[in-house]
């Protein structure tokens, strides 16, 4: 299978008072294209650096990110970002928000409009097109900016976290909504979490790091198969995954000395 | 299709939404206390030597608004404060949002803002007149300087305070640098901007009527000055209450605009 995202030996250092703090170290990932993958490791992993880089937010000290063979140089629009804070524009409603990027793209208004409304409607916001974001619950800001990052119809898309700091019901709805527009759309998708269940419910490969320096330890393969359902969640499978995959975040060789 | 249809607590319409009326009780509270206060000052006035009560200062304040003095002694005043405070406002924000966006505006800039804010701009009168004469101009520059610095600093910690994440979500939707700056560093710090045009309001107002008291032909600032020398005591207070009321319109119609152009917020 073509691989759409390559990290290629990636080191990411952070000068510090007297030395530099080795956020990773080599590390080496290939996501094909299509694939859903989930990325899962203790705090002070260098989880999110890696989704920042594969953004083009931040840039590797050595080694190189390819996005379809093609060095990343800085963000654009063939990558979509959801951020853990949602990261709406306060001052535009949903609508607004959402063509944000339409609007970048030059489209003209009849287009965006329609790309909008889909988008708005994929995430089931079609009530609240015209709402401001302060009066949205933090479930519906997330579905916000998730049509945000849909509506430009970017080939991957990255997650930093996005369903952190929902509520536990609010989480699975659109841990299976994602799910479905991905199979839907398969788009490349490549999701951070700290939430081991998360990782494996949506992932067909979960990436576990560790941390101090960051690396990546082990990549399990979920075998289990696509639609995701309830059934899927609750079976006996799926917890063996679960167990394997919380072992490899918990248990590290190395412990990370106290920080 | 992906819909999900669970029903979701619905945001309350934007009219609910609003900061909430003010329900009668208030107002009624506001009158009372305004009623109180004139009780005290009468009865004050009785006791105190040479202080005029509420009747006597409204009877003056009847006197100059016929004869027309009040209204050019205010017009004039206001002029002044418009005058300084717009042209403070229009060149702060500009020199702000540099400041907050270069590092190098800011290195540049910085060390004189930091200087200058410190020095009260009262303090600039006597050196403005020597410099300036004694006309309109040096008037207009203290009230400058004063609005300038309250909207300046307002500016730039708008811009440095604008959340890295909006920046990042624009910056990954395909936005440039301009566009980062005109549809996210500048509505992000609208609050701040409107918060330090308040306070610079406030402070080009109470450099106004300083500045007044130092040669002038008219003003309200002159006025007192004048009626102090001819111990005409109903009219400083005439002048002292005009200036009162005019202030807080003034920050009233500011914190309106405050609300109807940041209404966005979420309050915490």
């Amino acid at each position: 299978m073509k691989t759409k995202i390559s990290f290629q030996d990636v080191v990411k250092t952070f000068p510090m008072k007297d030395t530099s703090f080795v956020a990773l170290d080599h590390v080496s990932l290939d996501i094909a294209d299509r694939e859903f993958v989930t990325v899962v490791g203790p705090s002070g992993c260098g989880k999110s650096t890696l989704m920042s880089m594969a953004a083009g937010l931040v840039a590797p000290t050595e080694g190189q990110v390819l996005v379809d063979g093609a060095p990343v140089t800085g963000p654009g629009p063939d990558r979509g970002v959801i951020f853990q804070q949602y990261a709406l524009f306060p001052w535009l409603t949903v609508r607004h928000n959402v063509e944000f990027g339409l609007k970048l793209a030059a489209l003209p208004a009849a287009e965006r409009k329609r790309r909008a409304d889909h988008a708005i409607d994929l995430v089931g916001l079609g009530d609240f097109a015209d709402a401001l974001p302060k009066t949205l619950s933090g479930g519906m800001k997330q579905r916000c900016a998730i049509a945000r990052a849909y509506a430009v119809n970017p080939q991957v898309l990255l997650m930093d976290e996005p369903f952190g700091a929902l509520d536990a019901l609010s989480r699975v709805q659109l841990q299976d909504q994602l799910l479905d527009t991905w199979r839907q759309e398969q788009r490349t998708v490549l999701f951070i979490t700290h939430d081991v269940d998360e990782a494996v419910y949506l992932a067909s490969r979960v990436v576990v790091m560790a941390a101090r320096p960051g690396r990546v330890h082990r990549v399990l393969e979920v075998d289990l198969p696509y639609p995701r359902t309830e059934e899927i969640r609750l079976s006996a499978e799926f917890r063996q995954i679960r167990n394997e995959v919380w072992h490899a975040v918990y248990h590290q060789p190395q412990a990370a000395p106290a920080a | 299709m992906a819909v999900i249809t669970t029903p979701e607590k619905k945001p309350a319409p934007a009219a609910e939404r609003r900061v909430p009326r003010r329900a009668g009780r208030p107002l009624v509270l506001n009158l009372i206390a305004l009623a109180i206060g004139l009780t005290v000052w009468a009865l004050a006035s009785l006791g105190v030597e040479n202080l005029p009560g509420p009747v006597s200062v409204a009877e003056r304040g009847g006197e100059m608004i016929a004869d027309g003095s009040l209204l050019d002694d205010t017009l004039a005043s206001l002029r002044r404060v418009f005058t300084g405070f717009a042209l403070g406002t229009v060149v702060a924000v500009p020199i702000g949002f540099l400041m907050g966006w270069y590092p190098l505006a800011r290195g540049l800039i910085e060390p004189f803002v930091q200087f200058f804010r410190t020095i009260p701009p009262l303090a600039l009168i006597p050196l403005a007149i020597v410099l300036m004469g004694i006309g309109e101009t040096p008037k207009v520059f203290v009230i400058f300087l004063a609005a300038f610095m309250s909207c300046v600093v307002a500016a730039f910690q708008g811009v440095v305070d604008v959340d890295r994440t909006l920046i990042n979500a624009a910056r990954v939707l395909g936005a440039s640098d301009r566009t980062i700056f005109v549809k996210i560093v500048v509505p992000a710090s609208t609050p701040f901007i409107l918060v330090g045009m308040r306070i610079g309001l406030g402070a080009s107002w109470a450099t106004l009527v300083a500045a007044e008291l130092v040669g002038a032909q008219e003003g309200l600032g002159f006025r007192m000055q004048k009626a102090s020398t001819w111990y005409e005591i109903p009219t400083i207070f005439v002048a002292l209450i005009t200036i009162g009321v005019l202030g807080l319109a003034m920050d009233r119609l500011l914190l309106l605009a405050e609300r109807r152009l940041t209404g966005w917020q979420e309050r915490r």
